[in-house]
């Protein structure tokens, strides 16, 4: 550690204004920051400084992320080993399969090792891509425009890749974080000044422009094809709900509730478990770093909605009669109200707010998945849409307190 | 100067046709025309006959607008300006469908739109009414080659990255005919001729810092 302390105290001077590194200034002290506690110190005239900066926030949510991580590579694993028809194993050709054959692992869907392992062939390719393309550009910009490299990215680069389905092509999930984090983020200034997710908008990038790799029934699991076994079908919860042709129950979801709490489904990666979602939001909401004004915001909305939509009925369309605790294991439904929803940048900044912006995503939600055939998934659209509308949910509160306290200074 | 004879093409004149083109683009500096560039970029044919349009309306509009500028009533200048314009439309309309019909048809009514085109509106009002025809004509032409140019812009990239082609020859043969290239959905939409024009902004006023507007 004092190694590491004097390294860093000796190489600082070269990327100070003109030392002969400075031009690369931002990239010294991304690293400095992240190992060691900031030296700066208070000038102005408050004097206290919490240690808990920008970049232990962020780091708080990566670490809370992990649970769901953990389920991507798991779920992962796991999908594509009850996929497989064991005959014929020794069809199967690939790097991926070569590595496991190489490495002696197994194919077996009841060991905990080899369903991790086969879905970490999966995951981390697609995480390591992200993090290699989306940190070029973060770093580009920082050092063109003499910013901080902060650690924002950390948790952008960790949600794109678990929104995406196991089989994304690592190129198009290249060009996907390049507009996130170019487009949505760096256009209008970098960290903090932009007004939609970035990892969202490079998933609603890639959702639009590659649509076939991206949606559908044939992308959620990694072993869809010619090796699956007979009768299997690919298609998420939501995609098989769309075609049910009696009321819902637990038997036509062929799934329990319970089951598809813990996450063993087709899915986008990081997606399926509702459990490790709820561990990672409890994570956020004890350490105060995500909002549980919008958590429960979005719970609200939800469970209001559907309980409307079930008061309503429908002879045609089953899914008003789908309860609100279905809706809330399904899709990306727990991940996004963990991770996504509660996005401090981009979600309103006044207390009030996150309650509008928090239920009007959970109705949003809600009534997009049971009126709109054309979207099953309506989660990422759905906060993309808020993620517009809380500078205006913001501008209103903001004009309504200063008339109240005028009339108050006036009255 | 006598307002009705068209002085020598000087410096005035240079200027009106070449500042649209680059300095003064009506799309990249001054955002208007919007709306056609989204609806008629997706391939570059569209894009260019769309673009002929602007320039010979612009460019004949601010001609007969100058040249009557001065027998004009200021209060019915806009019902003048306006007829101008739409009968100038028509015929470009009617031109079209005898010569490219198919083209005239995927293009519908963005044609007859021309009409709203804020830039030959703009144009008129703006510049026609208070300078002579030569300099008025230069200024039509000028601006009407701006928009053309950031059109074909836009749409080589929308046709290349969301078709494969350029002018309907394939360049990057499509993965579902046997070659390698996975094309763009995006770019068949219409948000994506927004975002090009924001990128192809983006450039312009990095290129030209004086374009930026002071905080």
């Amino acid at each position: 550690m004092k190694a590491l302390e004097t390294l860093l105290a000796r190489a600082a001077p070269h990327f100070e204004p003109g030392g002969k590194l400075a031009r690369f200034h931002a990239i010294f002290e991304a690293t400095d920051t992240f190992l060691m506690t900031p030296p700066s110190v208070t000038r102005g005239a408050s004097h206290v400084r919490d240690a808990i900066d920008l970049k232990r926030m962020m780091t708080i949510v990566v670490i809370a992320m992990l649970p769901c991580v953990f389920m991507a590579m798991y779920n992962t694993g796991l999908q594509a080993n009850l996929a497989l028809d064991p005959i014929k194993l020794a069809t199967l050709a690939g790097w991926r399969h070569d590595i496991m054959r190489w490495l002696g692992f197994g194919y077996d869907a009841r060991s905990l090792a080899q369903c991790l392992f086969h879905g970490s062939l999966y995951f981390l390719p697609l995480y390591a891509v992200t993090l290699a393309v989306g940190g070029f550009w973060e770093v580009l910009f920082a050092v063109v425009r003499r910013h901080e490299i902060n650690e924002g990215f950390l948790v952008t680069s960790m949600i794109f890749p678990l929104t995406l389905p196991a089989t994304a092509p690592l190129w198009q999930a290249a060009l996907g974080i390049t507009f996130g984090v170019v487009v949505a983020k760096e256009v209008f200034g970098g960290t903090g000044m932009n007004f939609l997710n970035p990892a969202l908008a490079g998933r609603a990038f890639m959702f639009f422009a590659y649509p076939a790799d991206i949606s559908g029934d044939t992308v959620w699991v990694a072993m869809y094809g010619v090796n699956a076994v007979d009768g299997f079908s690919g298609a998420t919860l939501l995609a098989k709900m769309r075609s049910f042709t009696e009321p819902f129950n637990d038997a036509a979801a062929d799934m329990s509730w319970a089951t598809a709490f813990l996450g063993f489904e087709p899915g986008s990666m990081g997606e399926t478990s509702a459990l490790a979602c709820l561990i990672g939001a409890a994570i956020l909401i004890v350490t105060r770093v995500g909002s549980w004004r919008i958590m429960a915001g979005v719970a609200i909305g939800t469970v209001a909605m559907a309980l409307l939509f079930n008061a309503i009925g429908s002879k045609t369309n089953h899914w008003f009669a789908m309860p609100f605790w279905w809706h809330m294991v399904l899709g990306g439904w727990a991940f996004g109200t963990a991770f996504m929803a509660t996005d401090p940048v981009t979600a309103p900044f006044t207390d009030k707010g996150r309650w509008i912006y928090g239920i009007g995503i959970g109705a949003l939600i809600v009534t997009i998945r049971v009126l709109n055939p054309a979207y099953p998934e309506s989660v990422f659209l759905v906060i993309l849409f808020m993620n517009v509308m809380s500078p205006l949910i913001d501008y209103g509160l903001v004009r309504g307190n200063i008339q109240r306290r005028k009339r108050r200074v006036q009255a | 100067m006598s307002a009705v004879t068209p002085s020598a093409f000087g410096k005035r004149e240079r200027a009106a046709l070449l500042d649209p083109i680059l300095t003064n683009n009506p799309i990249g500096v001054q955002v208007l025309g919007i709306c056609s560039a989204l609806a008629v970029t997706t391939r570059i044919d569209k894009a260019l006959v769309m673009g002929a349009g602007v320039i010979l309306v612009t460019m004949l509009a601010n001609l007969a607008v100058s040249l009557v500028r001065n027998h004009t009533p200021g209060s019915i200048r806009i019902i003048v300006q306006l007829s101008i314009i739409a009968s100038l439309v028509i015929v470009f309309d009617q031109i079209l469908k005898a010569t490219l019909y198919e083209l005239s048809l995927e293009l519908s009514v963005f044609v007859g739109l021309i009409i709203t085109n804020c830039i030959v509106m703009g144009r008129a009002e703006g510049y026609a009414m208070q300078n002579p025809p030569l300099a008025s004509l230069m200024d039509g032409l000028g601006n009407g080659l701006g928009y053309a140019l950031v059109l074909f812009l836009v749409a080589l990239l929308r046709e290349l990255f969301g078709a494969g082609k350029v002018f309907g020859f394939v360049v990057l043969p499509l993965a579902k005919n046997g070659g390698w290239y996975v094309p763009n959905g995006l770019m068949l939409l219409a948000p994506s001729g927004l975002l090009i024009i924001a990128g192809l902004i983006w450039l312009l006023r990095t290129l030209k810092p004086e374009l930026q507007e002071k905080d």
